[in-house]
């Protein structure tokens, strides 16, 4: 399955990466911590590393480590506009329960 | 739920731990706020887009705060109660405050801050300072998701203690914690990166709607240092707009117009200078209430002319500020363009043929002191690794210094010395038995204290009776690195201390520190001799007291023709004291120091027999 950006999410990220001067992609993958159990990880990928999995997607590339995949498989990331705050969304269809802000989340 | 951000490889902030830390710049027309997202630096809008936020507060009698564009647009109908440009206030005393009779405000004077009486009682500068960063900071916090972990705030080079301690409360009242203070110009140069580039000077031409100032800084090794400051703050774009709006109505050939008119035909004399920033030429075509009609058409060229004598007038503190530095143009690097007004064409020609060189435009010049001051929030607020980070550097606008006797002024820290720093001076009792001792500190060029600024004033008590210039008194200057200054004296035998952190009750008007420093080149000369004067006065009132007190404990010794020739000697050193003629009064020191020379010799002896009475050679 892997994982997919929205169209507007991947004109945002090349945009960034553009304007940042550097980066191959966008690296996803989760942590163990936050008060239900796991935190998203959203990071500009500067190199890749041999085990990533790669998914392109509207011409960026995303970067995943092995171990973090079962939790976002199938996950589709959006950028949003909530009033004047603005950012990515994860689409999680593995996250069984999050707290209350969304910003950890448990499988 | 949260929407995320991207974040440097390896830096994913943990839930709930984002450091959201914004960029403020606090101008005296406009403000405004950024932040760096997905690792760009980017200005906040409000909810229709727009980047600028007027600094103007009105405080409405039904209570209400207006902020911003809604405030300015009602200051024509309520001008009294709406506060703009509040920034020349700040940390100022009303005398400070120049051309208070063509303002619309009812000032109150007030110990250490004017006060604006408005329909919400008497508002200090800070006050209305806050309402506006009150303002920015919800919009940050509407933009970011999230409450702010700290602010850093701009201010102008040339700020001095009380601008910039005004500035700070005004955060603090706002709710804001002030990571930094950072001065305007070298915010500007963070944003072009020049902290990456390799070594050198840098000049920064900051011409803004109000005010123009230039400042020099120099980058080593990633760290910049301001080595001078200049300007002009009674000259901006506003000038611009008046000079396009003079030549309307005379081409036009009409008579002075109304307040309404008047207002209509200076907005069209400032959309035709925008205008000409991008085309050759701009049509103005207006009518106003009188019937009467503008209907002309200004070229690019024109405009330049006509404009001219004011963009010349920017080059005279950029020549002297470089002058101070001790540089010529050819030395400077780089040039960095601040303000909408450098966005002219020939305003960007005349600062190229300057500095002989392309200024750098571009960045919006608007925005890029926001900008800096965002890149600069992130990286206080621990969102770079460590190995990226930088220490800025500013320096001293005046020296720093003491009231020393006779009325002159010690410097401790000169002008144009980095901050943060600290130095310490020793000083001593100029009286037998003086238990205390007053200390006056005072900023300044000039040699004496009535010429320089009063900053504050504390008492060192508890100082052993010792005689006078045996106690030995270290005086400390601390400077931090937002430039607040504390002071402390330390008696040395004892460690009896006495502290004071400088907040002090009003500061310095820009164009005053100017007015300063040139006065300190111009009375140079002046000033030495004023401090040979009083140097010799101090000397002259220290040789009568003690000799008075010899004649009282011993003027036996003498007799009265011997007496007459001292007394003689002290009258002649009395007059001279009162004198201003510094060659006579160093001859009457001398004569006076030769008439008592045989008397103090007496007193040697006396006090030596009286010190052998009674004992044998032996026991010596």
């Amino acid at each position: 399955m892997g994982v997919t950006l929205t169209e507007k999410a991947a004109r945002h990220v090349a945009g960034f990466i553009a304007k940042r001067g550097r980066g191959v992609g966008l690296r996803l993958g989760v942590r163990t911590s936050g008060c239900s159990g796991m935190a998203y990880k959203l990071e500009f990928a500067d190199d890749l590393a041999p085990e990533d999995l790669v998914f392109e997607s509207h011409g960026v590339k995303v970067l995943i480590d092995p171990q973090s995949l079962p939790y976002i498989d199938g996950t589709e990331l959006d950028f949003v506009r909530e009033g004047l705050n603005e950012g990515f969304k994860f689409n999680n269809p593995n996250v069984k329960d999050e707290c209350g802000c969304g910003e950890s989340f448990n499988v | 739920m949260a929407l995320l951000q991207i974040a440097e490889p390896g830096e994913s902030t943990a839930p709930h731990q984002h450091r959201l830390a914004v960029g403020i710049d606090l101008g005296t027309t406009n403000s405004l706020v950024a932040t760096v997202r997905n690792s760009v630096p980017v200005v906040l809008n409000d909810e229709q887009g727009r980047a600028l936020l007027p600094s103007v507060v009105r405080y409405g009698a039904d209570g209400g705060v207006v902020v911003g564009h809604a405030a300015q647009s009602a200051q024509a109908q309520d001008p009294r109660n709406t506060i703009a440009s509040v920034k020349r206030f700040m940390g100022r005393s009303l005398s400070d405050v120049a051309h208070v009779e063509s303002m619309p405000y009812v000032f109150e004077d007030a110990p250490g801050m004017v006060r604006l009486r408005t329909a919400q009682g008497a508002k200090s500068p800070v006050e209305v300072s806050a309402d506006i960063l009150r303002a920015l900071r919800s919009r940050a916090e509407d933009s970011l998701g999230g409450p702010l972990t700290g602010a850093v705030i701009t201010v102008p080079a040339y700020f001095d203690d009380a601008q910039r301690q005004a500035t700070k409360d005004a955060a603090r009242l706002a709710g804001l914690e002030v990571l930094r203070l950072l001065n305007e110009p070298t915010a500007a140069a963070i944003a072009y990166g020049l902290d990456n580039a390799s070594e050198g000077l840098y000049a920064v031409y900051d011409l803004g709607g109000g005010t123009f100032d230039i400042s020099i800084l120099k980058l080593s090794r990633g760290v910049f240092e301001v080595l001078a400051t200049s300007g002009d703050a009674a000259l901006g774009g506003d000038d611009f707009d008046h000079r396009v709006y003079c030549w309307l109505i005379e081409a036009s050939r009409i008579g002075p117009p109304g307040l309404e008119d008047m207002r209509l035909v200076h907005m069209e004399a400032r959309r035709a200078k925008e205008v000409l920033s991008a085309q050759d030429s701009v049509h103005v075509g207006v009518k106003l209430s009188t019937g009467d009609e503008i209907d002309l058409t200004l070229t690019r060229a024109d405009f330049a002319a006509m404009t001219q004598k004011l963009v010349d007038k920017t080059l005279a503190p950029t020549r002297k500020a470089l002058r101070d530095a001790g540089l010529s143009p050819q030395d400077v690097k780089g040039v960095v363009m601040v303000g909408g007004a450098t966005r002219m064409p020939h305003v960007q020609r005349a600062v190229g043929e300057f500095f002989g060189q392309v200024p750098l435009t571009n960045l919006d010049p608007d925005k890029v002191v926001a900008i800096g001051a965002a890149i600069q929030a992130n990286v206080l607020a621990g969102n770079r690794s460590a190995g990226e980070d930088w220490l800025l550097l500013d320096v001293i606008p005046l020296s720093l210094g003491l009231e020393t006797m006779g009325g002159l002024v010690e410097k401790v820290i000169p002008r144009n010395s980095t901050i943060p720093t600290a130095r310490a001076q020793e000083f001593t009792t100029f009286k037998d038995g003086q238990t205390a001792m007053a200390i006056h500190v005072l900023q300044g060029e000039r040699e004496r204290v009535s010429d320089c600024r009063s900053l504050a004033r504390f008492e060192l008590r508890g100082i052993p009776p010792m005689a006078a210039g045996a106690a030995r008194i270290r005086v400390s200057f601390q400077v931090d690195a937002d430039g607040l200054l504390s002071v402390s004296a330390r008696e040395m035998t004892t460690g009896v201390e006495a502290r004071i952190e400088v907040k002090p009750s009003y500061g310095l008007a820009d164009d005053e520190v100017a007015r300063m420093l040139k006065d300190g080149f111009e009375h140079a000369q002046e000033d030495m001799k004023a401090r040979a004067l009083a140097e010799q006065r101090v000397e002259a009132q220290r040789l009568h007291d003690a000799t008075v007190a010899a004649l009282l404990a011993d003027g036996d010794l003498l007799d009265t023709s011997e007496r007459a020739v001292v007394d003689a000697s002290l009258a002649a050193l009395a007059t001279a004291v009162k004198g201003e003629d510094v060659a006579a009064l160093k001859q009457a020191i001398n004569d006076a120091g030769r008439a008592t020379d045989e008397f103090a010799a007496r007193r040697m002896n006396r006090s030596i027999q009286r010190a052998l009475a009674g004992r044998s050679v032996e026991s010596l």
